[in-house]
């Protein structure tokens, strides 16, 4: 790295007082375990956590992954104790496995604030950016925001068929997987000829060999029938397709962004409720004093990897340094609060919006003294 | 102190690396008995014969406490992060053919490609309540060919052999294994996906990076390397 290690000390004074900050705007402090049941990660993330997080085991417990971050113990915790509203903070390490660059630290401080509170969604948002974006003021960092539910409301008003809905959903936070599908349902590539010679076949078991495996015969002969609907499913129409790739292209400042959305949202009646979700929330970060005018706006910002977020999302980056880790992230995860609440009877889930600060870097960056 | 050679302890790869080697003037071989896994080397001098376990090369080339070593390049991609920087390929040695490749039951009619493969897999995890599990002992290089190609909702389990027996053992749906023929996956009615093959892999001689050399060694690398052909 360009610039000295700073000392641990400066470092957890910073977050002491990052955290602090928080606590003034009426955050409770909480603690997470270092440790963390691997069990819930690998539900939520799949093997891809194994290439970020660190798993270790033994054998009462079984496999244990060091914390990569609080956002998910910290929705255990309030999913199966915490009355509502709530707002928390912590500050604390979390482990980040490093597989492609050596001079990313794997392990470092992160200090959240983290709110509960469904009354006034755009608000929280901003309050969550406000707090985040004062918090790191003084590095002159540039802000980038975005909002994955544009994205995942033109899915949802798509005219086509549940289970094309529910595939592109499905691989909404895997940009070239989501894409090849959407070319797929559009009609845009010929069929595969695997694909054809079975759904025209009057036997498709007929070489098919013993059953063997927990995967049985139903569950093959259930996905025949449903690629069989699928073929009879009329393509997406490519106007459709096209507004999705106008939706994803969208890369402007704030205003400008909401304005070519809400022409999008003329032919695409869909997003408009999210849409309008988005202007409020510029609304009320304006209210916090913050200038909209020159606030980015990139419609995928966040799809590749902040994959629990299904709403707004931010992160505050060091300009013309892509080779440093932003500095701060955040964004909106009411998904994740009804997928965990699920474990502890709350399948409703609560509104949830929150973001962390990496004080190394701010240390770094020479905004403590 | 000389130029240590790491080439696998046992089987065809340790007698396929010693005739490479002795095609080229170097005759390598086992010192005393065939259990002692001491080497001798003749016909150059300087170079230490060092008998290893092919799964272990890499790890010894990384650290620098081998200077050569033979071993299969699928071993060095899942082992070594980052392994151009930490390894060299000297040459290929033109046996040890293996692919590394995903297999499913032949009785998934429905599963030719990686698409098939991932739609399979969130019906499977609906229906069963937990994730297709794909037996492999290839871990890293499954997970980034997996992300790469956009399949989720599968998990990996452990298998360090007897790999194609997991499925009909019902420990694993699928498997991720090196096949050189193909015929023990369909001994055991398995088949290869259209688009699943990871890696090409086959024996190869690997310099370190790490491991230091004086001036002395230097000179007996320069004449080994040039005795091989590969200067």
């Amino acid at each position: 790295m360009a610039n000295r290690t700073p000392e641990k000390a400066q470092v957890k004074a910073c977050a002491a007082a990052l955290r602090e900050g928080f606590e003034a705007a009426g955050a409770v402090p909480v603690e997470a375990p270092v440790l963390l049941s691997a069990s819930a990660l690998l539900d939520l993330y799949g093997e891809d956590i194994r290439a970020r997080a660190y798993t270790t085991s033994d054998i009462l417990r079984g496999e244990q992954m060091l914390r990569p971050d609080f956002t998910v113990p910290v929705v255990q915790m309030h999913m199966a104790q915490g009355a509502e509203p709530a707002r928390y903070t912590y500050a604390g390490e979390v482990f980040r496995r490093q597989e492609e660059d050596e001079a990313r630290a794997n392990e470092y401080l992160q200090v959240g604030f983290e709110i509960f509170d469904g009354t006034d969604p755009a608000a929280a948002d901003a309050e969550v950016f406000a707090r985040v974006q004062s918090a790191v003021a003084p590095l002159n960092l540039k802000a980038t925001t975005g909002d994955i539910g544009i994205l995942m409301a033109a899915v949802e008003g798509l005219e086509t068929s549940e289970a094309r809905k529910a595939a592109l959903w499905r691989h909404i936070w895997r940009p070239a997987r989501f894409r090849a599908l959407l070319e797929r349902y559009a009609g845009r590539h010929p069929v595969p000829v695997a694909r054809k010679v079975l759904l025209t076949s009057d036997d498709p078991f007929r070489n098919a060999g013993p059953e063997i495996g927990m995967r049985s015969r139903d569950e093959v002969a259930a996905r025949i029938e449903a690629l069989r609907a699928d073929a009879a499913t009329p393509p997406i129409p490519n106007s459709d397709v096209m507004l999705i790739e106008a939706i994803l292209k969208v890369r402007e400042t704030l205003p400008f962004a909401l304005e070519q959305l809400r022409d999008i949202a003329v032919d695409m009646p869909a997003i408009l409720q999210a849409v309008e979700r988005l202007a409020r929330r510029m609304d009320a970060i304006a209210a916090h004093g913050i200038d909209v005018q020159a606030l980015e706006f990139e419609a995928a910002f966040g799809r590749t990897h902040m994959e629990y977020y299904d709403g707004f999302v931010f992160g505050f980056v060091v300009e013309g340094r892509p080779d440093l880790p932003p500095v701060a992230t955040g964004g909106r995860y009411d998904a994740l609060t009804r997928v965990l609440g699920r474990a502890e009877g709350r399948p409703e889930g609560i509104p949830a919006v929150g973001g962390v600060i990496r004080p190394g870097m701010v240390v770094e960056l020479g905004g403590w003294a | 102190m000389s130029i240590k050679l790491g080439v696998p302890s046992k089987g065809r790869l340790m007698e396929k690396t010693f005739d490479w080697f002795r095609a080229r003037g170097v005759v390598l071989g086992r010192a005393g008995s065939d259990r002692e896994y001491a080497g001798k080397v003749e016909g150059i001098e300087g170079v230490e014969l060092v008998l290893l376990s092919a799964g272990e090369i890499p790890r010894e080339l990384t650290e620098g406490r081998i200077h050569l070593g033979v071993t299969g390049t699928d071993l060095v991609r899942e082992k070594l992060g980052h392994w151009e920087q930490r390894v060299e390929e000297m040459a290929e040695l033109g046996f040890g053919h293996a692919d590394l490749i995903i297999a499913v039951p032949q009785a998934w009619v429905d599963v030719d490609c990686l698409d098939d493969l991932d739609a399979a897999a969130a019906a499977f995890r609906r229906h069963h309540g937990f994730r297709l599990r794909i037996a492999t002992k290839y871990h890293r290089l499954v997970r980034e060919f997996l992300k790469e190609n956009g399949v989720a909702d599968y998990q990996l389990v452990d298998s360090q052999g007897a790999t194609e027996g997991t499925v009909k053992n019902e420990t694993a749906e699928a498997v991720a294994d090196i096949t050189s023929t193909g015929e023990t996956l369909r001994a055991n009615h398995l088949k290869i996906l259209s688009d699943g093959l990871m890696l090409k892999s086959q024996a190869t001689l690997f310099r370190s990076r790490a491991a230091a050399m004086d001036d002395e060694e230097r000179a007996v690398m320069t004449a080994l390397v040039a005795r091989l052909g590969l200067d």
